[in-house]
C-alpha cells in the first residue's frame, strides 16, 4: 500500500508539474461543451430568403407576410427572374427561393390547387433540408388557415411529436458525444503517453527491477486520470444542466456507474496501446486515429450508424464508445433505467474484459 | 553455498528460439567485490543482466543472487538488488527530494528512514541546497551520481550497474568510480558493465562475454599477463575479435 501511494503520489506530482497539459485536460471539455452547445447547432433562425412573386395576388401577398413574420426566415430580396435567383444564391445573398407562380390564387379558388417552388442551397444539405421543412410548415400553416371551416376531401394529417428533445435542440446528443470524446482522450491517450513516457526515458525499467507488481505499477498509472475524469465528468453535466438547459433525466448515479465503467475500458485500451508501442508518438498517433476519429465519427453522435454502409456498421459496433454513447443518452435525455441498457452495459463489460486480458497478457510477454 | 558469494551461476543459458543468446555461463562474485562484465555490443551481457536480476526467467542452468534462486524467487532478488541503467533514470520533473522519496517508496522504506537517509545523503553529496530543485536543472555530472545513490538508498546487498558511465565526462567519471569503491568498502556488491576499458581496470575481477560465453574471467592484472596484453583495452580486443556474432 505504501509503495501504491508513494507512486500515485509521484504521478500527482507529474500532472501537477506540467500545467499545460493539465490545463489542455480540464478546460477541454468546458470548450467542447461550449462549442459544440452554442456554435455547432443545427436549428435555423432568421435565415435569409428571396421571394419570386409571379402572381401579386391576396394569396401571395398572404404567404409572403406569413413567411417574414415567421422566426425562422426574413425575406430580404424580392426577386424578378429565375436568373435574379441564381445570382443571389452564388452571391450568398439567401439560403432559400420561394417562386410563387402566376395565377396563384386564381389556380387555387378555381381548380382547388396551386403550386409553389421551394429552391434551395444544397450546398449544405442539412441546413437546405431545414429550411425546406420549416418553409413547407409555414405554407401549410397557410392553407389551414385558408381552408378554414371548409372540409377538403381525403386528407391525412400529420400530427408530429419529438418526443425526449421537443426542442430538437442540438444539445441533446452532443453532450453524450463530448462526454465519450473527452474520456476516451483522457484516458486512453494520456495513460498511454504517461506509460510509454516511462519506457522511453528507461525509469520502467527501474521499476521493473523493483519489487514493486507490474500490476500496481498500471494501476498507479491509472487513478489520477480516473479523478481527472470524474472532475470531467462533473464539469459536463454541471454545464449542460445550468448553461446548455440539458436535464439529466435518468438516474445520476447510473450515470456516474456507467462513466465509471466507460473510463475502465478506455483505461485499459491506454494500457494496451502503451504496450505494443515504444514511443510517445506513435501512442499519441494510434490513439488518435485508431480511437478518437472513430469515436466522432463511428459512435453515431455525429453521423447516424443506421444510415452507414454494412462495412462501416459493423466497425462501429466494435467501438466502445458507440455503446457508452449510447447508454448515456438512454440514461441522460430519455431518462431510462438500468433495465434498457443492460445490453449496451454487457457489451461493454466484454469489451473491458477481453482488453484488460489481452492488456495484461501482452504486459506479461515484455516481462518474459 | 559459501556466505560470501554474492551471485553465482552455473550453466546459465537463455535461448529465444533458435537463437542462444547466453550459453551456459557460469560464474562467483563474492560479497563486496566490484565485478566488472564486459563484451562487445550483441555479445550476451544485458539478457545475462536481466536474468540476474529477475527481469527474465533462464531457459536453462542455474543461478542465485543474493542466496535466491532465479528461477522461484525473483521477489525476493528484486527487494535485495539495486539498478542503475545507461539511460539516465530519475524523472526530471520532479524534485531531488520527490525522486527520492518515490524510488525509497516503492521499496516500501518507511517515511523516517526516507527523511533521515535523505538528509545525510544531499549532504554527503554537497546538494543541501538542491533538495527541492527539479533534476532537469542539475548539470548531468550530479544527476548521475544522484542517480547511484538513489540505486543504493534502499541498502541492498548487490548493485547492477548497465554501463553508468554513458556520456559523462572523465572527471565525473573518477568521481563516479569512487563512490563505487565507496559503497564497495560499505560491503555492497558492484556488477558492472562499460565499454571503457580504463574502468575494467578498476574493477577487482572482469569477465569478458564473446558470442554469448564468458571467454575469460580473472583480476585484471592476471588477464593482462596471461594474454601478454599491455592494457585491458588489447586484452579486449584479442577476445573479442574472435567473436563470430554480428552486433545489434
Amino acid at each position: 500500500m505504501k509503495q501504491f501511494l508513494s507512486f500515485v503520489k509521484k504521478e500527482f506530482h507529474h500532472i501537477a508539474r506540467d500545467r499545460r497539459t493539465l490545463f489542455i485536460l480540464l478546460g477541454m471539455p468546458i470548450m467542447q461543451i461550449i462549442i459544440f452547445g452554442f456554435a455547432l447547432t443545427n436549428e435555423v433562425k432568421n435565415s435569409k430568403i428571396g421571394l419570386l412573386d409571379n402572381a401579386h395576388d391576396v394569396a401571395s401577398a398572404a404567404i409572403r407576410t406569413q413567411l417574414d413574420a415567421s422566426r425562422y426566415f426574413d425575406v430580404v430580396r424580392d426577386l424578378h427572374s429565375y436568373k435574379e435567383i441564381e445570382a443571389a444564391f452564388k452571391k450568398g445573398d439567401i439560403k432559400l427561393a420561394v417562386v410563387i407562380p402566376q395565377q396563384f390564387n386564381t389556380d387555387l379558388q378555381h381548380f382547388n390547387t396551386a403550386q409553389i417552388q421551394l429552391i434551395a442551397d444544397a450546398s449544405d444539405p442539412n441546413v437546405a433540408t431545414t429550411l425546406t421543412n420549416y418553409a413547407t410548415a409555414v405554407i401549410m400553416d397557410y392553407q389551414d388557415r385558408v381552408t378554414h371551416g371548409r372540409k377538403l376531401p381525403y386528407t391525412i394529417k400529420t400530427e408530429l411529436q419529438m418526443l425526449y428533445n421537443p426542442q430538437l435542440k442540438g444539445a441533446y446528443s452532443y453532450v453524450p458525444g463530448v462526454m465519450a470524446m473527452v474520456l476516451m482522450l483522457v484516458c486512453t491517450m494520456m495513460t498511454a503517453i504517461t506509460i510509454v513516457k516511462e519506457k522511453e526515458t528507461g525509469t520502467m525499467e527501474i521499476m521493473l527491477v523493483s519489487p514493486i507488481r507490474p500490476m500496481k505499477i498500471v494501476t498507479a498509472k491509472a487513478v489520477p486520470y480516473l479523478l481527472l475524469s470524474m472532475i470531467n465528468i462533473a464539469s459536463i453535466l454541471l454545464l449542460s444542466v445550468f448553461v446548455l438547459d440539458v436535464p439529466i433525466n435518468g438516474s445520476l448515479l447510473l450515470l456516474i456507474g456507467e462513466s465509471i465503467l466507460f473510463i475502465i475500458t478506455s483505461l485499459t485500451l491506454g494500457l494496451l496501446i502503451s504496450s505494443s508501442t515504444a514511443s510517445q508518438q506513435t501512442a499519441m498517433f494510434i490513439s488518435m486515429v485508431g480511437l478518437f476519429l472513430p469515436t466522432v465519427m463511428l459512435s453515431g453522435f455525429m453521423f447516424p450508424i443506421e444510415n452507414m454502409p454494412l462495412p462501416l456498421r459493423v466497425i462501429a459496433h466494435a467501438v466502445p464508445s458507440k455503446w457508452y454513447y449510447d447508454i448515456v443518452r438512454s440514461v441522460m435525455i430519455k431518462g431510462l433505467g438500468f433495465s434498457a441498457i443492460w445490453k449496451e452495459t454487457l457489451v461493454l463489460t466484454g469489451m473491458t474484459l477481453f482488453l484488460l486480458t489481452l492488456a495484461i497478457k501482452k504486459f506479461k510477454i515484455r516481462l518474459a | 553455498m559459501s556466505q560470501n558469494i554474492a551471485i553465482q551461476a552455473e550453466g546459465l543459458t537463455k535461448r529465444f528460439g533458435d537463437f542462444t543468446a547466453v550459453d551456459g555461463i557460469s560464474f562467483e562474485v563474492q560479497k563486496g567485490e566490484i565485478f566488472g562484465f564486459l563484451g562487445a555490443n550483441g555479445a550476451g551481457k544485458t539478457t545475462a543482466m536481466r536474468m540476474l536480476c529477475g527481469l527474465s526467467i533462464p531457459t536453462g542452468g542455474k543461478a542465485t543472487v543474493a542466496g535466491f534462486d532465479v528461477y522461484r524467487q525473483t521477489e525476493q532478488i528484486k527487494r535485495n538488488i539495486g539498478y542503475m541503467s545507461q539511460k539516465f533514470s530519475l524523472y526530471e520533473d520532479l524534485t531531488v527530494k520527490e525522486n527520492i522519496r518515490f524510488y525509497a517508496g516503492i521499496y516500501g522504506k518507511s517515511d523516517a528512514f526516507i527523511k533521515e537517509k535523505t538528509a545525510f545523503l544531499l549532504k554527503e553529496l554537497h546538494m543541501e541546497s538542491e533538495g527541492s530543485k527539479l533534476v532537469k536543472s542539475l548539470p548531468l555530472g550530479w544527476k548521475q551520481k544522484l542517480a547511484f545513490s538513489v540505486a543504493i538508498f534502499h541498502e541492498p546487498g548487490i548493485v547492477f550497474l548497465d554501463e553508468p558511465t554513458g556520456g559523462v565526462d572523465p572527471v565525473t567519471r573518477r568521481e563516479f568510480w569512487n563512490m563505487i569503491y565507496q559503497a564497495a568498502a560499505n560491503g555492497i556488491t558492484v556488477f558492472v558493465t562499460t565499454h571503457y576499458m580504463d574502468e575494467a581496470e578498476y574493477c577487482n575481477r572482469v569477465s569478458i562475454m564473446v558470442d554469448g560465453r564468458i571467454d575469460a574471467l580473472d583480476t585484471p592484472r592476471e588477464l593482462k599477463r596471461s594474454l601478454q596484453a599491455a592494457s585491458m583495452d588489447e586484452v579486449f580486443l584479442k577476445l573479442a575479435r574472435k567473436a563470430t556474432r554480428n552486433a545489434d
